[in-house]
Parts: structure tokens; sequence; C-alpha cells
């Protein structure tokens, strides 16, 4: 007994520091990522909306000031930034809705065993492993009349007066960086959908099968709603990315012709390192991350409100 | 080996209350095995003596020694999963000998262990494969082997055989049982099969929401259960109740009929008791002798009969191994003993010797 | 039979149409990197040329700075790609494993970074870097790299974790091995297909990034592929055939690391992500 005392003793004593051990351990995981965001990403957020609230041009040595809530004032009248705006809805629903589809399909056509699908899965996968810019010159390339073979296509095809650059064509620019858009991103879409496929049961096919529901009748009663949840978190992160995303255009039109092609993201791509008035970017980019953070919140309640349902 | 000393022991989750206080005291060498309804807290037991789960409140002591705050693997216990939990990736003698491994043991010392264990569960034509290669039985032996190679203080068993079909369940549950006298190690095991629980325990604990019911040999549980939960519990076919009101000639049923017990202890006259009585206890009858009842059904197990009567519109249920039961009329005669019978107040507790 | 041939035909039209989708593109560009500057313009629109060459292969790996570019997005993207894999597994497990009160908050914040407008860090990120001496520099790359994918990889490292039962590692710790010893002999190796797909996931993505390479590096000495790609297409963008040849190359990495992994990606998905 004397024993069990004096070697039970610092247990007693300790819970404490068991305590904190314990719930640190989190933490203690979390840690180097948590650093890695809050340094690079959370700090410079916060430096950069503030700059949302100065006057910061990289040529005016008498900038720096603060100008409360000037910028947005100017933003408010900003004509080319409402374009901007539209072009995004555009850019974004038109990029976000076409790789739905296209990758929802694939990922049918893949979800069915057949002879060489690894291959097949591997070649269709690939456009996402191409760098986004080598992919806005790839398509930009391909609309080139000088080298590429689409225009001579789309002439032949009686879809075009004569073998011109669509990229030049104020009516039509934006189709270029979505076609381009829609090739890079089709993938991400089959493959996360693909994998929630594969995780429905199959045997709730065959019962379905047996209680003599069609293709179609299967297909709504239960891909539908077993996908729904991972659709809304993919359409979601697939959104916020596109939205932001300004390479394809900066490569393939650089906003142009005549600003047809202008996005927000690009926009605030131009105002900070064309005209190096990184205040007045801030801004903008504040009020698109807002507005994403609007849309984001709408997005997780519509699932939320899925899971639930069953 | 080791005691193991549970008092006051607690756990909720949040505002979820699980266990409300377990008391139990476990001695070097015993075979405790705990049973209850789904959801009444028995792995979330098993989890805390193992130091998987945090204790809310209360204590836990190994051999005197207070373990509330050690990490599992200080604990020197081991556990077989219901799962088996057997690590994919490595072969069967790498999984029994980690955690020889995991010590530093000397690697003859780890070898002559693994050895020892696999010839014990005849695993030896199988130590080089992965489990993925083995049948259910071959990987509930290479979990119980990973058990039995670290010589730990105590076993915990959580459901071991569930996932095994009857046969096979049988032979290891044999084998446990050889395991046992041979080691003499300290065991706690959780399971639903009541022939398990019968045939291993040196003491059964049975628990309902949280809270333990009663504490005893495999027989005391069945022949003298302390309340009406165990008394439902243990056994099967269950036990038969009859509620009323004690009278002295017998039972008042709710529908004012009466069932002719014979005496029934005299300070209960005039309440409201259940009476239970054990299915192999009832006595049948041709039709005209003792009480008259109904013939719902009767099932043939082969080894002897289940009959299923209506006894003054109550339900109960009879074993017997006399075959001719099987060619009864409609009707039939029936009487419960008095010396088989349990009464209970109204409380649930049990009354009487 | 003749009612499932139809089905059958059209799925296989239909996945030979998604191929040739797929890729074209990257056949439009290998058939321009071979062919001769003299045929450019006369054959523009054939499927292949008459003749086909290798001199503009040549000439990019000879008279330009592209050794230099592969060399730097190889060590950059290489160490993102194990930086950001180490730091997500941390992470991912435990966001798997553990309860904790802050936890929603930590995914909250991850699910914030996602929606940033990236331009809007260049300026603080490069105001933070330079006094460390991190700008122009790869290490400072690949320490904003690994932030910006942290995230993601996190939660595909979670999806994979959330695959393997809990009860292994519970095993492992009653087998007498720390927590952390359990991850790293018990979890981890089970993971590996997921450690795969996040490496390969982060390496193309880090290997594509293009605004932060142009912003945080000047001169060739630091530049890696993409910048280099594109101060070559500009200074060179009547000569296609050499500019192809360099896409060309610029994708082989990429494009190889992802077919190892690409099938990993759906695997680890399908245990985990899609579930919850
Ligand atoms: N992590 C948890 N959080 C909240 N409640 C829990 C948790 N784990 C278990 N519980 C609850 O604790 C209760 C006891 O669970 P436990 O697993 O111990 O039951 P059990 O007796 O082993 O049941 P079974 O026979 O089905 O295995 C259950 O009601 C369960 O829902
Ligand atoms: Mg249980």
């Amino acid at each position: 007994m004397s024993v069990a005392a004096t070697r039970g003793a610092p247990y007693h004593r300790k819970p404490w520091l068991k305590r904190m051990a314990d719930s640190s351990e989190p933490y203690l995981y979390s840690a180097p990522a948590l650093i890695l965001i809050v340094v690079v990403m959370l700090v410079p957020l916060v430096l950069g909306i503030s700059y949302a609230f100065r006057d910061i041009q990289l040529l005016n040595p008498f900038s720096g000031g603060y100008i409360g809530l000037e910028h947005f004032r100017a933003l408010g009248q900003d004509d080319a930034f409402y374009r901007a705006l539209k072009n995004t809805l555009w850019w974004t629903g038109a990029s976000v809705l076409l790789q739905f589809v296209f990758g929802l399909i694939l990922a049918l056509l893949l979800d069915r065993p057949f002879w060489g699908r690894g291959v097949v899965q591997a070649l269709v996968f690939l456009p996402w492993a191409v760098p986004s810019f080598l992919a806005g010159l790839n398509w930009a390339w391909l609309f080139n009349p000088v080298i590429g073979p689409l225009p001579h296509w789309f002439f032949a095809l009686g879809l075009m007066d004569e073998p011109g650059n669509l990229l030049s064509d104020p009516r039509y620019a934006m189709w270029g960086p979505i076609i381009a858009n829609v090739w890079w991103g089709i993938p991400f879409f089959a493959i996360t959908l693909l994998a929630a496929l594969q995780a429905i049961p199959r045997d709730l096919y065959e019962a379905a099968s047996i209680d003599g529901a069609n293709w179609f009748q299967r297909f709504s009663s239960i891909t539908l709603p077993f996908l729904a949840p991972t659709i809304a978190i993919t359409v979601l992160l697939r959104t916020v990315w596109i939205s932001n995303f300004a390479d394809l255009i900066v490569v393939m039109t650089g906003g142009g012709p005549a600003d047809r092609t202008q996005i927000v993201a690009s926009y605030i791509f131009t105002q900070a390192f064309k005209r190096l008035d990184f205040g007045y970017a801030s801004a903008i980019a504040l009020v698109l991350l807002g507005l994403l953070m609007i849309y984001s919140m709408l997005i997780i309640l519509l699932r939320q409100s899925l899971i639930n349902k069953d | 080996m080791a005691s193991i000393d549970i008092k006051n022991l607690k756990k909720a989750y949040g505002t979820f209350s699980v266990l409300h206080g377990i008391d139990l005291l476990i001695k070097d060498g015993e075979f405790i095995v705990l049973v209850g309804p789904s959801g009444c807290g028995k792995s979330t037991l098993l989890r805390m003596i193992a130091g998987l789960e945090d204790v809310s409140e209360g204590e836990i002591q190994i051999d005197g020694l207070r373990v509330n705050e050690r990490h599992p693997k200080d604990r020197d216990i081991a556990m077989v999963f219901q799962s088996y939990a057997l690590y994919p990736h490595m072969t069967v003698a790498e999984n029994m000998s980690y955690s020889l491994r995991l010590r530093r043991a000397a690697k003859e010392t780890t070898a002559r262990a693994v050895s020892a264990a696999s010839q014990k569960l005849g695993l030896d034509p199988f130590l080089e494969r992965r489990p993925k290669a083995l049948s259910g039985g071959q990987r509930q032996r290479v979990a119980m082997g990973r058990a039995i190679v670290r010589q730990p203080k105590a076993f915990l068993f959580d459901e071991p055989l569930s996932n095994l079909d009857a046969r096979l369940r049988e032979q290891m549950r044999a084998e446990i049982k050889k395991m046992h006298a041979d080691l003499k190690a300290t065991s706690i095991y959780v399971t639903h099969d009541q022939i398990e629980a019968m045939t291993l325990a040196d003491r059964i604990v049975a628990m309902h929401g949280g809270v333990v019911q009663q504490v005893g040999s495999p027989l005391e549980l069945y022949d003298r259960p302390a309340n009406l939960f165990v008394a439902g519990f243990i056994g099967s076919p269950g036990m038969n109740f009859l509620e009323g009101r004690a009278e002295d000639g017998g039972l008042r049923l709710r529908d004012g009929s009466l069932v002719v017990l014979g005496a029934l202890s005299k300070d209960l006259k005039g309440q409201e008791v259940t009476v239970g009585v054990r299915p192999e206890h009832v006595v049948l009858h041709h039709e005209g002798e003792g009480m008259s009842a109904r013939v719902d059904l009767i099932e043939p197990t082969g080894f002897g009969i289940i009959v299923h009567l209506q006894l003054n519109g109550l339900p109960i249920k009879v074993f017997t191994l006399d075959r001719s039961a099987l060619s009864c009329g409609p009707n039939i005669g029936v009487t419960l003993p008095a010396e088989h019978l349990h009464l209970f107040d109204a409380q649930g507790i049990r009354q009487g010797a | 039979m003749r009612s499932s041939l139809l089905p059958t035909v059209a799925h296989r039209l239909a996945i030979f149409a998604y191929i040739i989708f797929a890729l074209f593109p990257l056949f439009w560009l290998l058939k321009v990197s071979v062919t001769p500057n003299d045929l450019l313009y006369s054959e523009g629109v054939r499927l292949w040329p008459s003749q086909t060459t290798f001199e503009h292969y040549a000439d990019v790996l000879r008279h330009s700075a592209f050794p230099t570019f592969f060399k730097n997005s190889v060590i950059v993207s290489g160490s993102t790609a194990i930086v950001v894999t180490i730091c997500a597994s941390l992470s991912g497990y435990a966001l798997s494993r553990f309860s904790f009160r802050t936890k929603y908050w930590i995914i909250a914040l991850m699910l914030l970074t996602q929606m940033f407008p990236l331009v809007m860090l260049v300026a603080p990120i490069f105001k933070i870097l330079s006094p460390l001496g991190l700008t122009n520099s790869l290490t400072g790359l690949v320490i904003v790299y690994s932030a910006f994918n942290v995230p993601f990889a996190t939660f595909l490292m979670q999806s994979f974790f959330d695959g393997i039962p809990k009860d292994l590692e519970e095993a492992a710790m009653i087998d007498g091995a720390t927590r952390f010893v359990a991850f790293r002999q018990i979890i981890l190796p089970l993971t590996l297909p997921g450690i795969a797909a996040t490496l390969g996931f982060v390496f193309t993505a880090a290997w594509s990034e293009l605004l932060f390479a142009l912003m945080l590096i000047n001169g060739n000495d630091a530049a890696t592929f993409p910048v280099g790609l594109l101060t070559f297409v500009s200074k060179f963008s009547v000569d296609f055939g050499q500019m192809m040849a360099a896409g060309i190359l610029a994708l082989i990495p990429a494009g190889f690391f992802f077919l190892l992994i690409q099938r990993y990606l759906v695997q680890g998905l399908t245990a985990g992500a899609v579930k919850g």
C-alpha cells in the first residue's frame, strides 16, 4: 500500500497538467497550417483591408494617408466597375454551369465499368494538370487564325463570315476565356462527382430497378439526392475560385476588346499593376470578398437544409 | 495480473449523461461479463477503463493506483475490438508483435512470444499474411493473439465474437474460456450473447441506462434476479411476467380475473406486484387440470419446444422437453409452481427470497 | 441484346468526344511545336505537318534560360508540395479526429481564405517579405504557395483520414503507442494514396502559379516556368514553334505527376469528403 501511495501521488497532483496537455493536442497538430495561414494570408488580408481606406499609389510619394470611405464613394460612381461586375456574373455563371453540366455527364459516363476505363479517366482529367496560364495561351493560339484551326472550322461551318479571331470580336470575346475555363475545369467537377457517385451504395439502384424504376427515375430519386450535398459544396468552391480567377482573362484578352471581357478580378489586377493604385484595388477587392461571403453563406445554408432533410 | 477498482464512475458527453456512478471491484484473475441493452454504456465503461475516454467523475484504480489521468499506453491493458482493428499494412506476425516492438523488447523475446501465441491460436500458417487475406475467424484469432503476446494486466473485450457465425462463435467461446483458465488474466468482456455471458463469466454485471442493476455469478442472476430488468434480460426465451394485485388465492389481474398461484408473501397483500416465472418452470397438463390456457403457437427448436399460450388474455411462453406438447389441442392446462415464482414490487424490486 | 447495344454505342461515342475535347488543344500544341517554321503558315490547318522537326525544342533549351526556369519550378513546386502535405496531414488529422472548441472557427477561416481575391494580398505580402529578404527568393515563393494551398489540402487530407476507422489508432495506443506514434506508424501509411493525391494536387497548383511568381520575383535567376514562359511569349510573340515547344516542356512534369495520382484523388474523395 505504501508503494501504491508513493507511485500514485504524481497522478493525483497533475490532473490540470494532463487536462492542458489533452486540450492543446489538436492545436499542436493544426499549428503549422494555422501559422502559415495567419502569417501569409490573414495578416496581409488585414493590411490589404486597411489599404482600402488609404490613398496608396506606388508612383505618388505623397500618398499613404487615410481617406476614409473615399475609394468606396469613387467605386459607386465607377461605370467600369459595374460593367466588370456584370461581366463577372456572366463569366462565373457560364463557366460554372457548363463545367458542372459537362463534369456531371463525364462522371456519369465514367461511373460505368468499361474496358480501358483507367486510361480514359487519366486522359480526360489531364486538362486539370495544365498550368492555367498555359491553358490560356493554348486556347488563345487555337483561336488565332494564323496558327489555330478553330477560326477556319467556324468559317467552314458558316458560323463566321471570315476566319477571324474570336477574342478580338467584342460581341463574342468572352466566350474565348469561358471555353478555355470549361475545358480546364471539367475534370475538377468530374473528379468530385465521380467520387460521390462511387460512394452511393449499389444495392439502392438494384432495389429501385426491381421496383420498376427506369433510368431517369433512378437518376432523379437516388443519384441526384445523394449528390446534392457534394454538388452544393463543389459549386460553392468553384464559384468562389472562378470569380477570383483572372489568369485566363489576363493571358487571353487582357480584359479587351473594349473592356468586354474585363471581370472584377482582372479589373483589380489592372488597377493594382497597370495603374499602380493599390488603395483603390483593395477597395474593389474588399467589395468582391464581401459579395462572395454573402454568396457562400447562402450556399452553406442551402446545403445544410439539404442534409437535414434526410 | 491486476485488480480493477471502479469508484462512483460517471461519464457525460456535454450535458448528456451516459454513466451515472458505477461502482465495481474486479478481483485479480476474475472474468467479468458486462451485459445490457444497446446504448446502456457498456462500451463507454470499457473504453474508460482502457483510457480511450476521459473520466467525467469518479475514479478508476488498477492495482490500487489511480489511472484516470494515465494515457492508454501506460495502463498495460489489452483490448480486443469488435472490428478487430488489425493494422491492414502489417502482416499477422507484425500485428502481434507491434506492442512489444513499441516497447523495444529484445528480438528473441518478441519472436518467442509471437510464436507461442500463434501456436496456441493455430495461426502458424498465416504469420506472413496480411489481415485482408484472412477469414473472419482467423482475424478474430489475430486480434486475440495481439492481446495475449504482451501479457497485460487485464484484457478488455468489446463484443469480440459478434461478427462470427454461430458455429465459429461457439468454438471461439470455448477457446476464450480455455485461454482464461490458462492465463488467469483479469478480463472484462462485453457481449449481447446470453450463452457467452453465462458460460464465460465468473461474475456478470447487468447494466441498464448507465446504472449497474445487479452483479453476481451467472446462476445468481438467473435464479435470483434482483429486479424486473435483470429478470427480463437474462434468459432466453425470456421470463414471463404477470402484473396485478396480490390477493389471498393468487394474483388479481387488471381485467379482474384471478390467477391461482398458491401463497404469496403476506406483507404484499393488496399491493401492485409483478410475478415472474421462467418458461421452463411452467408446468403443462391435459385440459381440465390447473388453469386453462389457449394455445397460440408451437415452436419446436429441436432441443425442446416453445409453446406460446394465452392465460387470461396474457401471453405466456412455456419451454418443455416433452415432445407430446407438439400434438396438444387448442386448450391446455397450466400451473405456475410456487417454488419457482419470482416476485417483484411496484418499483420492480425483488421481494422475498 | 439489341436493346443494350444502342446505349453502349452512345456511351462509347460520348467518351470518345470527351477524349477528343480534352486532348485536342494539347495535340495542337505538340503539332505546332514540331512543325518547321517554313511550313507553319502554308500548312496551318493540317492535322499533322508533312515534315517534323525538333529544332524548336533544341532552340528553347539552348538559347534561353529555360533550364534555370525548369530547375526553379521543380524546386519551388516540389518543396511546396512537401511542406503543404506535411502541414495538411497534421491539420487534417486534427480536424478529423478531435472535437475542440475552435474547430469550426478554423474550418471557417480556411473556407474564408478560399474567397480572398489574391491580388489584394500582393502588396501586403511584398511588404512583409521584403524586410526578411524573402522577395526575389525561392524560399519566399515556397512559403507563400504553401500558405495558399494548405487550406484546400487540409480539407482533402481530412477526407482521407475520415475514411480510416478510429479503432486503428485506439488499438495502437492501447498497444503502447503515443497518439503521435500511432498517427505516424499506423494512420499515415494507410493514407498513402491520400498523401500521393495531395502531393500531386499541390505540385500542379504550385507549378501553375503566375501572379505571385511575377510580383515577388524579378530577374531570371529565381524566375519560375510560368514567368519564363510569359516573358518568352511577350518577347518572341511571333515564333510560335518555340513558344509551343516551351509550352510542351512546361506541361510535362505537371502532367506526368497528375497522371500518376489522379486515381487516388477519386478513391480518397470516395472514402471521405463526399459523405459529410
Ligand atoms: N462520442 C459520443 N458523444 C455523445 N454520445 C455518445 C458518444 N459515444 C457514445 N455516446 C452515447 O453513449 C451511450 C452509450 O454508448 P455505448 O457505446 O457505451 O453503448 P453500448 O452499451 O456499448 O451499446 P452497444 O451494445 O450498442 O454497443 C449511447 O446512448 C451513445 O449514444
Ligand atoms: Mg458497444
